[in-house]
Formats: structure tokens, sequence, C-alpha cells
């Protein structure tokens, strides 16, 4: 899950880890209110998930996502011209996305940009701190033309991050004097956060040193683990689905794991490595997937036809491959599904299945005997290429 | 001998009276392991299925029935929980079966286990999962009957025989195990480690102790997208397996930064690409599936050109 900047710039607040002050407005009046309540120059950003808000273009051909101004009056002129407008970046795909919500702040002047990160480490099942004096820019950029530039420090998880730490990390990004302590301070209260909040990533990009002498975390990404959000409550208010793609959000409301794709041979399956091996055999056979859809090891009627809708609601989509391992499931109980789901859903587009498992020949009868226009694989690669060969000959 | 379980394993199952724990211990049951006991705090004193007495600790559950693995169905927010109450009652191993342990939980306890004391046999206990399918010896009954089933594997896909599996994935196990099954390839023992990016047994661990036990001939190692795990298998192999390996690696077109299904199937940062693993294994001299359809086959071909 991801959240919006203003929304980090929150969670900065409630752990004291050091910020920009600035606030999110919904309205132009509400950003001039902000803008009054704030001192020296100010900056005005839109609020989407999306990068590279800088460079974007709003569909009213108003240009740019992020503004500098200097009154308020500026502040609530520059909202009302993002405000309800669709931003355009590199990142949200030519249909742009809707700015619901601003950010105004006060712009700082910066001397140094550094940068800082906390994740899981899988190899040595710990977080480790990140940490670089090359700011601002793409990191993985950095860590292969100058890995020397990059600090790479353990934690271990039942001590935490230690303070000795966070002032080694200060000294190799040249942080010294008052900067070594307030970077120390900042260090570990976004661990704090880091851990309270089940973050699996939170990176501060650029983390920077003002010409007065400040250490500001000033933009942060976070990522939160999914598997915590029951005990996260706070975090899930922050979710904006409005940010995600709508297919998802449904196929999540029927316990379906679905991620779409650019392809044109949708595919439906239980379990979630059979779920991207089946992608994978798609493209091997010539197609292209048009998504990932793990309907886990139930698969209930009422699943696969919400999945069957989800599928048919991509316009993309030429034809269907079910590809079904059935294992502790009866493959005919499976079989009725698919053909009850295809029958409710009108379905008019070539379908192949790919049964196998339990009671496998009562479930291939049922299909045969459906009525439906299907065919049936007699192996995931049979299926592959007659769904593939199925899609070609209807296009 | 086959690898971690036999059929005279005796298996206790932390979370029998949930419905998830229920149906499969029942099914273990069905298959023939020696099921001995049930964990379920408060509900002590009871029998499950009129004949698996069920404790209230997994401490207790251990003095009566001399169980040695317990099977974790435990919710996600008792899970880290339920690990370690079955280290600290010195079990040889836990296998926990629980989808969607916050990433947090499973550093702590992977951490505690790495401190934790030694048992009665002088072992420390070893995690499989979570995540993860569990583990499958095969019996010498029909449908493999008679065997050891721990998890939520369907058992009679399974034949007893010599070819060892381990895989992220739990139903992609069970395609490499019905195509081997129906080949006429039984096999040792088959193992689910799980889709977590944190868990408790790596492919390498598993790899070890294939390449160790007699009854296994040779070995299919299914993986998927993220992580190093199956880079550091095909190292391993390359330098000290003495037996034939074909491997299956998942989500060749799965889009960067984007979770498939499991936990740990992510590609980030360019690392953890299946052409990547693919790379490595293949470097390893490891023979490769192209796809799922030819696990067996890919296999098969490499024992024979030996």
């Amino acid at each position: 899950m991801n959240i919006h900047e203003f929304q980090a710039r929150e969670l900065f607040a409630e752990f004291g880890v050091a910020t920009q002050p600035g606030s999110v407005s919904h309205t132009p009046e509400e950003a001039e209110a902000v803008a009054a309540g704030l001192g020296g120059k100010l900056v005005v950003k839109a609020q989407i998930h999306a990068g590279g808000r800088g460079k974007g273009t709003f569909k009213s051909g108003f240009k740019g996502g992020v503004h500098l101004c200097d009154t308020p009056a500026e502040a609530k002129e520059l909202a009302s011209n993002m405000l309800g407008q669709v931003l355009v970046t590199h990142q949200t795909g030519p249909e742009g996305k809707e700015v619901g919500k601003i950010f105004v702040g006060e712009a700082v002047d910066i001397a140094r940009e550094l940068y800082f990160a906390i994740l899981i480490d899988r190899a040595s099942s710990s977080p480790v701190v990140i940490a670089s004096t090359e700011g601002g820019v793409d990191i993985e950029t950095v860590a292969h033309n100058t890995p020397e530039k990059i600090l790479r420090l353990t934690v271990n998880p039942a001590l935490g991050l230690m303070p000795y730490q966070t002032r080694l990390i200060a000294a190799s990004l040249g942080l010294t004097g008052p900067l070594m302590t307030q970077a120390s301070k900042l260090f570990l209260n976004l661990y704090r956060l880091f851990i309270e909040r089940d973050c699996s990533m939170v990176e501060v990009n650029p983390l920077v040193v003002t010409k007065d002498g400040k250490l500001l975390a000033l933009d942060a990404k976070f990522n939160f683990d999914d598997n915590a959000l029951y005990r996260q409550s706070g975090v899930i208010a922050m979710r904006d689905v409005t940010e995600e793609d709508p297919r998802e959000v449904e196929a999540s409301k029927f316990g379906l794991n679905y991620i779409g794709l650019d392809g044109n041979i949708a595919c439906l399956v239980n379990g979630a490595g059979l779920a991207m091996a089946t992608m994978d055999i798609i493209q091997h056979a010539g197609g292209s997937p048009a998504n990932f859809l793990d309907v886990g090891g139930g698969a209930t009627r009422e699943q696969v036809t919400a999945a069957f809708r989800i599928i048919l609601g991509d316009k993309l989509v030429k034809g269907i491959f079910v590809n079904i391992f059935g294992g502790i499931m009866d493959c005919d109980i499976i079989a009725h599904g698919i053909v009850e789901a295809a029958k409710e859903t009108g379905l008019s587009i070539p379908l192949v299945v790919r049964l196998e498992g339990n009671n496998v020949e009562a479930g291939k009868k049922t299909l045969a005997e459906s009525g439906l226009k299907l065919e049936s694989g007699e192996n995931i690669l049979d299926a592959a290429h007659k769904i593939v060969a199925a899609v070609k000959a209807a296009a | 001998m086959s690898i971690l379980v036999t059929p005279d394993t005796k298996v206790l199952i932390q979370g029998i009276t949930g419905s998830f724990g229920a149906r499969h211990a029942k099914l273990s049951l069905d298959y023939g392991t020696k099921v001995v006991a049930g964990v379920t705090p408060g509900k002590g004193g009871q029998l499950f299925e009129g004949k698996v007495p069920i404790f209230d600790t997994v401490e207790e559950a251990v003095r009566e029935t001399g169980a040695t693995v317990s099977a974790i169905f435990v919710p996600p927010p008792f899970a880290a929980d339920a690990i370690m109450e079955g280290v600290d009652a010195g079990l040889d191993l836990v296998v926990a079966i629980t989808e969607g342990i916050p990433v947090i939980d499973m550093m702590k306890v992977k951490h505690a286990m790495l401190g934790s004391k030694t048992n009665a046999s002088g072992r420390k206990t070893r995690l499989i999962g979570p995540n993860c399918p569990g583990l499958v010896t095969p019996g010498t009954g029909k449908d493999s009957h008679g065997g050891c089933r721990i998890g939520i594997a369907p058992g009679y896909i399974h034949k007893k025989g010599t070819i060892g599996v381990v895989s992220r994935s739990g139903t992609l196990t069970y395609e490499a195990v019905w195509q081997l099954t129906t080949r006429g390839y039984g096999q040792s023992t088959c193992v689910g480690i799980g889709g977590d990016p944190i868990n408790g047994t790596s492919h390498t661990d598993v790899l070890k102790m294939f390449n160790e036990d007699p009854e296994t001939e040779a070995i299919i190692m299914i993986g998927e997208i993220g992580g190093t795990a199956e880079e550091e298998a095909a190292a391993w192999a390359a330098e000290h397996c003495k037996k034939p390996i074909a491997a299956f690696i998942a989500g060749a077109t799965a889009p960067e930064g984007r979770r498939m299904g499991h936990a740990g199937a992510i590609v980030s940062g360019g690392q953890g690409t299946a052409a990547g693993k693919i790379a490595a294994l293949r470097a390893a001299g490891i023979a490769i599936a192209e796809t799922p359809s030819d696990m067996a086959d890919a296999l098969i071909a490499r024992m024979k050109s030996r």
C-alpha cells in the first residue's frame, strides 16, 4: 500500500521526524489560509501517487504540478489551477490523474541533498539502512555507477537501530556538530515509525540540509506491509482507492488476487505460483497475458463468476485461459463453477480450460456437455497453444 | 529414508479446532499420518474426531504424546506466538502453513530462533514456511497412503519413490508431483518452503538434505521471482550436489515492483528476475524446465543423460 506526500508528512510530524512546515488543502480558499499561516517563500504541490509531478502538464494546459510562489493570494491562484484538474505525468499514463488535494508548504533553501532509507533485507532477515551523499536523484543509478557512495548498515531487529549506528551514518554523510545531533534524532524517530507502522520501506529522498543549518526530510516514499494492515487502522485510513486500478480494488472484494497487465489473453488460475507460470506460458506460446489472477485454493463459484466479470470488464481481453489444478477441490465442482460463470456473464470470446487433479474425468465431461463454446487443454502447454491460436483466429 | 519426516513421525497440530486446521488434520489422519495431538488454548481435555487428544499448550502436548513435529494453522495475528511456542517446547520441526504473517513478526521470530536452545535430541528447531503447503513423505499404500502428510497438499497425487521436490509455490509443487507420479516416478519427500520474503528453510537447506539422503536420487527445484534464494541454491549445487536437478522458475512476465500473490514474489530495483535466476541455475549445470508442463520431463531427461 502507498500513501500521499502530505500523509507521509503527517506521519513524520506524529513521530517527530523534522520536515518542512505545511499542510494539505482541498480548496483554493483553504490553500490561501494555510499559506497565510506559513512564512517566507511557498511551495504548492499536487497530491497524486504518481511521480514526475513537477514536469507534468494538466489537461487544461496548465504546466507543472509543483510551483513556487511568494504570497497567499498566489498560492490560492495556483491551487485553483490544479484542484479538480487532470495531471498527466510520465508515470500516470496518458489518461492522467485528477488532483483532489494539494500540499502548501514553506519552500526550503537547500544547501545539500542526501538520501536515507530503511527497508527489510531478505537475505539477513533484518532491517537495513541505506544512506548516501547523493540525494535528490535515482538511488539505483547511484548504486550502479558509484557503489562506494552507498552506505549499507544492518540493524539487529531485537535491538533496533542503535544511537551509535545513527552517528556512524551521520558521519558518513558529513553531518557533524549540531547536524549530527539532529541526524541522530531524525534517524531514530524514523526507525521507530518504520517498526511501529509496519512499513516494508521508507525512503527519504531528498533528506536536505538547509542553508540555515537544519536537517529536514523533504520528500518520502512509504511502502506498508499488506500482511500487517489488520493491526494498522491508521494506515488503512490513509488508503486512497482512487489511486488504485479499479479492477484490482473490485477483485480484492472477492478475495481474488488480480494484477492488470497490457496483453489480450486473460488467465484465471488457482495458486500464485501457477498463476505466474500461466502468464509465462502464454508468452512462451506466442501470446500476451492480460493479467495475473489467483483465485486461491478454494475457487468457489462466486469467486469464479466475479473473476470472469472482472476479466471481461477489460476491453483488451480477447480470450480466457482457465488453468486449475484441483488438488483437494473436486474438479467437477470447479467445472460446474466455470460453466455457470461463463453462462451468467454471457461469455462470447474464446475460452480454453485446463483441468487436472481430483475427479478430473467428471470435470472434463461437465465442460464437454455444457453446450459452451470452449476447448479443453490436455496439459498447460497444449492449452496455452490452443488459446493463443483461438485468439489469433478470432482477430 | 526420506528427509525431515518419516511415516512414523508423531505430529501435533496447532489450531486443530479451527475450520482450516480441522479439515486438514482430518485429511492427514485419513492419509495415515500419525497425528497424535492437537493444541487449542482453552480446549484442553477434548478429543478431535473422537480420538486425537487436544491440549492447551504445546509443552503439554509434547510431554504427553512425544510429538516431534508441529503444523501451524493459527490465524496470522497469533502465528508468530505459535511458532515460538513450538520452538520453546523443543520440537524438531515446526511447519507454518499460515499465510499473511506480518514480515516484522517473522523477522523477530527468525532472530529469536537463532538464539534458541537445543532440545533433548541435541537439535535446534527447524522452521518450514510460513505461507507454505507443508511437506509430504509418501507412504507405500494405495495412492501413497500411510505416509506423513503435514499441511495442505493433496495426499493421493504422491507415490513413494526417489525424487525430492522443493518449491516456493503450492500448486506448482502439486503440478510437479503429479507429473512425476503419472510418469511412474515416485517421491522421497516433497517440501513447500513457502512464498514469504522471510522464511525458515531455504532452497539450499533442502538441497543439502536431499543430497545427503541415500533414498533421494534426483531433485526438482521450483522457484519464482524475488530475492536471491534460487541463485544461492544454484551456487551451492554447482559446488556440492552430486544428484541431477531440474528447476523451474515462475514469473518471467511479471511486471517490476508488483507483488505477484506471494508476499515474496516481487522484482525490485532489477533484482530477483526470472531471467537472472534461470541464468544462475543454468550456469550451475541444472536442467531448466522451459514451461510448467515440462518439470518432470526435464528431470527425467537429465537423469537418463547421466
